[in-house]
């Protein structure tokens, strides 16, 4: 029995570190109309520049916060020095991000070489926390917390500030938003930076769970893509419920059936793009 | 004399390989209500994405009280004082009645007479103060022509173009829509109404403008079309 809870503790957890990658993926499909498959890279050479931080002397959340700040710059030159020059042409910007993710696990592999790297859990949250019979591993509460935390703090952004709703027009029509005098152009600037950000911050803080190695970025991609399809695009809501979804159908989906793992991945992403297209939260309102 | 509020000369424009606008010519005197007449994809669409950016003319200027504004961005544009209240209004429907009012807002460019706030769109449009919190989408289609006209005044245009403000509405709500664009005329707003119903515009307009497949076929003031008693059905009739 608590070995199932465990399962679910694990499974909220994964959501939460799915959920910290797809809500910039989210918001970049939804305000660029493009998926940016660089998002899988974000959250690994976050991790892996975390690990250059930590070497450095510096304390985990630290690293974890400079981590993030390096991604906010990587993401917003990537979508002011590349992407901007292909407006319009989603195609080519769909292969640039893909090309830049094959760059990026080479660059990764060269200066941080091939073997798996782990990561210390930070002090103080490395024992187990007893809730009722059951013993809680400390660290993937925290995380939990984290993203709660964030999301709260990104509905927030998006939901009660005016560059929020500026977002939430350029998702829901961006010619007309152009022409109401917003520069969308900024904000995919603004949203490049903050999804790169978060993803490389979930990559340092996912370390300790996943650890860091050459292929962690093609891991988790497919999952941000699947929460995504599951959500429905700019959905900041639709992130989280699809990366919860996808937490639990990942870690029970292994347990119970592993030789079907994939399938019990991509068959919800399959029913979900053939019959409700949108998403379960996509943005269209009556 | 000054400088005409919008002009647009010599404009083509394609979709495609499609020539949309041949060498299309329009002006619209500051103050003045110009109405953009003619069928279905004659155009007028077009004109008005044309002049806010949308559909950069491939020859062709597009100018803002004298100053070029065509091969700049629409927002560049709109920064400049012109206003688009679109065809199919086109609201953004999952912000609230006050977000889209919100994040069109902008300071008034120099010269413009009635500098618009949250506060005078809400005495003007009192159902949209009523459902300020709602979202959008939700709104009758009566209320969101009232909201995509209220969102063009936020940013305080000196310019205002309406693509068919009657399309699909009541009657009671057109007679609204069309005493609402006569007191922003009052006010000296420039505007530029495009409409299939061409009594509306003959009762608003000081100049009438007719496309017919991409080209002007008729341009004079509104008067002297009405007192020649042209046949607008050669140009506007379906049949």
């Amino acid at each position: 029995m608590s070995q199932w809870l465990l399962l679910g503790v694990n499974s909220i957890t994964l959501g939460g570190l799915l959920f910290l990658l797809s809500a910039g993926f989210s918001l970049i499909f939804g305000l660029m109309r493009i998926p940016n498959l660089t998002h899988g890279s974000f959250f690994m050479l976050g991790a892996y520049l975390g690990v250059t931080f930590l070497g450095l002397g510096f304390d985990f959340w630290l690293a974890a916060l400079l981590a993030a700040a390096a991604m906010a710059v990587v993401g917003g030159g990537i979508e002011r020095l590349l992407l901007r020059r292909l407006q319009g042409q989603e195609l080519a910007q769909v292969l640039v991000t893909l090309g830049l993710s094959f760059m990026i696990a080479d660059l990764c592999l060269m200066l941080w070489g091939g073997d798996p790297i782990p990561l210390d859990t930070p002090p103080g949250l490395g024992g187990a926390v007893p809730i009722a019979s059951i013993v809680f591993p400390t660290y993937r509460l925290a995380i939990v917390a984290i993203a709660v935390v964030i999301a709260v703090l990104l509905w927030l952004m998006l939901e009660r500030t005016r560059l929020g709703a500026m977002i939430r027009a350029g998702v829901d029509d961006p010619a007309m938003a152009r022409v109401t005098g917003i520069r969308v152009s900024r904000l995919f600037t603004i949203v490049f930076c903050l999804g790169a950000a978060i993803a490389g911050f979930a990559g340092v803080i996912g370390g300790p769970i996943l650890s860091v190695y050459p292929g962690l970025d093609s891991d988790m991609l497919p999952l941000a893509l699947i929460v995504v399809i599951l959500g429905g695009t700019g959905s900041l809501l639709g992130a989280l419920v699809g990366s919860l979804i996808i937490g639990f159908l990942y870690n029970y989906g292994q347990v119970l059936f592993p030789e079907l793992a994939y399938i019990i991945l991509f068959l919800p992403m399959l029913l979900i793009l053939l019959f409700r297209p949108q998403g379960l939260f996509g943005s269209r309102v009556p | 004399m000054a400088d005409d509020a919008l002009r647009l000369d010599g404009v083509h424009a394609y979709y495609g390989d499609s020539h949309v606008l041949q060498g299309v010519a329009l002006r619209l005197a500051a103050g003045h209500v110009l109405g953009l007449l003619g069928r279905n994809g004659a155009g007028k669409t077009t004109c008005m994405n044309v002049a806010v950016g949308l559909l950069p003319p491939r020859i062709g200027t597009v100018s803002l009280f004298g100053e070029t504004v065509s091969g700049r961005a629409p927002e560049a544009i709109a920064t400049r004082g012109l206003a688009l209240v679109p065809q199919g209004r086109r609201i953004f429907r999952s912000l609230t009645v006050r977000e889209n009012l919100t994040v069109a807002a902008r300071k008034p460019v120099a010269g413009a007479r009635h500098p618009w706030t949250l506060d005078s769109v809400f005495a003007a449009f009192p159902r949209l103060a009523e459902r300020q919190h709602q979202a959008a989408g939700y709104l009758s289609g009566g209320e969101q022509q009232m909201l995509a006209i209220g969102r063009a005044l936020m940013s305080n245009p000196r310019v205002l173009l309406m693509d068919e403000p009657s399309e699909g509405l009541a009657p009671q709500i057109v007679a609204e829509v069309m005493s609402t664009i006569r007191r922003l005329k009052e006010q000296g707003l420039s505007i530029l109404l495009v409409e299939q119903n061409a009594k509306l515009v003959f009762d608003l307009a000081d100049d009438i403008v007719i496309l017919n497949s991409g080209r002007v076929v008729v341009s004079d003031t509104a008067a002297r079309l009405q007192a020649s008693g042209v046949d607008l059905h050669q140009h506007l009739g379906v049949f």
